[in-house]
This record gives C-alpha cells, structure tokens and sequence, in this order.
C-alpha cells in the first residue's frame, strides 16, 4: 500500500503532467510539438504503471525497482524524440530533418550498445545495475545533444522565445537528471532519498512546459544574446 | 570514474542551462514598465531596481493573489537570485570585484522581474475588484 507522502507525491506529479497537457491544448500546441504530447502521455502511462505496481508490491518490491528503472529508460527515449523535434523545429529552414533524425537514431543505438558493454564486461552482470547506468548515459547524450542543439542556436540566432526555452528547461532536465543518476551510481544505497527526489524532479519538465504555453504566445521573439551570460 | 565525470560535466552545464532559462524568463520583463503605483510602493525611480529590494517584493507578491501562473516564474527566479547572492558573497571573499559588478547588475534584474510581478498582480486584483463592483 501507498503511504500518504507517497500518494501526496505521486498526484502532484500526475496533476502536472495532466496541467501541462491542459496548456498545450490551451496555447494550440498540439499539431506543432507532438514529440512533446508523445512524451506527456508515456509520462502519464508510466504514473498509471508504478501506481499499479506499487499498490499490488509496495516500494521495496523487485517488481518496483524493475519497472521504474526501465520505464524511466523508455521515457529517456521518448524524450529523445521531444528533442528531434526541437532540432526538427531549429534546423527547419535548411531542410535537414532526416539528417537528424538518421543521427539520433545512431546516437541511441551507440549509447545502449556502450552501456550494455559495460555491463556486461563488469564482474557483477546485474541487470538492474544496467538500467542505472544505462539512465545515465542515455542522460548524459541528452546533455551533449541539448548543449550542441543551444550552441547552434546562438549561433543561427534562433530567436523564437518558445523554442528557445524548451530547449534550455530541456537543457536544465537532462543535465539535472544525468547528473542525479552519476551519484545514484556512485553512491547506490541512498534509496529512500532517490525514491523522493527522482519523482519531485520529474516535475521540472511538465511545469516549465505548462509556463512557456501558457505564458509566451507562439509569435514572441528573444535574441540569444540576451539570454548568454556574458563573461563578467 | 565515468560516473564521477558525468556528474561534474552534467553539473556544469545544468549551472548554464539555468542561469540562460531565468535570463530568457527575466528578459520578457525588461520590456515591461512600471506604473507610477508599483514604483512608489517598491521605492523605484527609475527602471532599474536595487538587489536589496528583492526580498521586500517577494513579501509584497504573496500577499497579492496569483495572476495566472506567475509562481513558476517566480520561484525559478527566487532560486537565481539565492545562487547569485551566494556566488556574489564567494567572489568578495576570493576578493574579485570584476565578477561581482556583473552579479550585482542581475540581482537587480531579478528584483525588476519580481516588481514586474507584483505590478501584473496588482492590476489583475484591481480588474478583479472593479468587475466586483460593477456586478
């Protein structure tokens, strides 16, 4: 059974999710970033699936670790998909989009590949270990993929406010969560803290989300420069 | 090893990608002016704020009613001005008055945004008021 911090947690996440799908409907979003609705609805499946899960196995179950490890791999990828989108959106104008998408699916493929390989040569071989590390380095592409996608925007001088900041709230997701799974890896027996955090920042995305439909119409305009920091 | 070196790199970059997210959340509200009200309330007189105004406006801002999903805004703020009043507080101690200049300026910008904030809710409350009224 769910205790009350648990299920308190679990709805504010669900309600956020289901808030942002709200303000994408309301900004008229749909049709333009689908990725994004794509990736709302997997979140808002793998809710509905720890939710059955952990009310029929509880927290400490295998059953749990297992499904929320791979479900947080499948909406890795998933969010793989937000970003081509957002590259799409970008790199729209020079007719590049199968260019990236043939990339990305390399990129995907390199990383599972890699991750397995380390696994699979280390003296432990547990397959829940994989998922960890896989996480975290399907994260860590993310990173390298958001960060390349921000510095060719600066310097194509994207200046649509709405992608702009999807990217950068993307940005901040993945270097979050990247960062988050390093030291899960590294220190491994902090579970009652990462059964809070992984949950509460899973927020970040739909809420940043719900803000730039919500708050900045589809028209408005910002020049990178403005948003660099500058070197003090 | 790979893991400890996707945590300082992930690290670094999450720093950048926030600080540029609040700066585009910022940016929208330097296009913004104050009215006359807002500016006495806050002590303004021009369209530049002071940083130590910061914590005032937040106290101001709460006991307005929301207007329309600004708290998102607001607290990703908040969390760039406490980063940007702990690094300006490092940077005095590593004596580096170049670095703090520049801190300075956007603490002021944080406290803009936030007086941009309490404006909005203002004359969203007063809307609310003068419909009210007229009902």
């Amino acid at each position: 059974m769910l205790d009350p911090v648990h299920y308190g947690i679990w709805l504010v996440v669900v309600t956020a999710e289901i808030f942002s799908l709200a303000c994408m409907i309301r900004g008229k979003a749909l049709a333009e970033h689908f990725t994004i609705l794509l990736y709302l609805c997997a979140c808002l499946a793998s809710e509905f699936g720890a939710h059955a899960v952990l009310t029929t196995s509880g927290y400490n179950s295998d059953a749990y670790y297992y499904f929320f490890f791979y479900s947080k791999s499948v909406l890795t990828i998933c969010l793989y998909f937000v970003l081509m989108g957002l590259y799409s959106h970008v790199f729209s104008e020079m007719g590049a989009g199968k260019y990236i998408r043939a990339g990305a699916a390399l990129i995907l493929a390199g990383t599972a590949g890699i991750s397995y390989y380390m696994v699979a040569t280390s003296s432990e071989k547990l397959v829940t270990h994989f998922a960890v590390e896989l996480d975290q380095n399907l994260y860590f592409v993310g990173v390298i993929l958001t960060y390349l996608l921000w510095f060719a925007m600066s310097r194509l001088r994207e200046n649509r406010t709405r992608v702009t900041q999807l990217v950068l709230s993307m940005g901040v997701y993945v270097s979050l969560s990247a960062g988050s799974y390093a030291i899960n890896n590294l220190y491994p027996l902090l579970d009652r803290f990462w059964e809070y955090y992984f949950p509460i920042t899973s927020m970040w995305l739909p809420l940043s989300w719900a803000y730039t439909f919500l708050k900045v119409p589809a028209d408005t305009r910002l020049a990178t420069a403005k948003v660099l920091a500058p070197t003090p | 090893m790979m893991a400890s070196m996707i945590f300082v790199i992930s690290f670094l970059a999450l720093l950048q990608f926030f600080v540029s997210y609040t700066r585009s959340l910022i940016a929208e509200s330097r296009e913004h002016e104050l009215s006359e009200q807002t500016r006495e309330i806050c002590g303004f007189t021009a369209r530049t704020a002071r940083a130590d105004h910061f914590p005032r406006l937040l106290q101001l801002i709460d006991l307005c009613p929301e207007n329309g999903g600004d708290g998102f805004k607001m607290r990703a703020v908040t969390v760039y001005f406490r980063m940007l009043s702990l690094a300006s507080r490092l940077f005095r101690w590593l004596m580096v008055p170049s670095a703090t200049g520049w801190i300075d300026s956007e603490r002021g910008s944080c406290a803009y945004a936030a007086a941009v904030a309490l404006d909005r809710r203002i004359a969203y409350n007063r809307t609310i008021m003068a419909q009210q009224a007229g009902q």
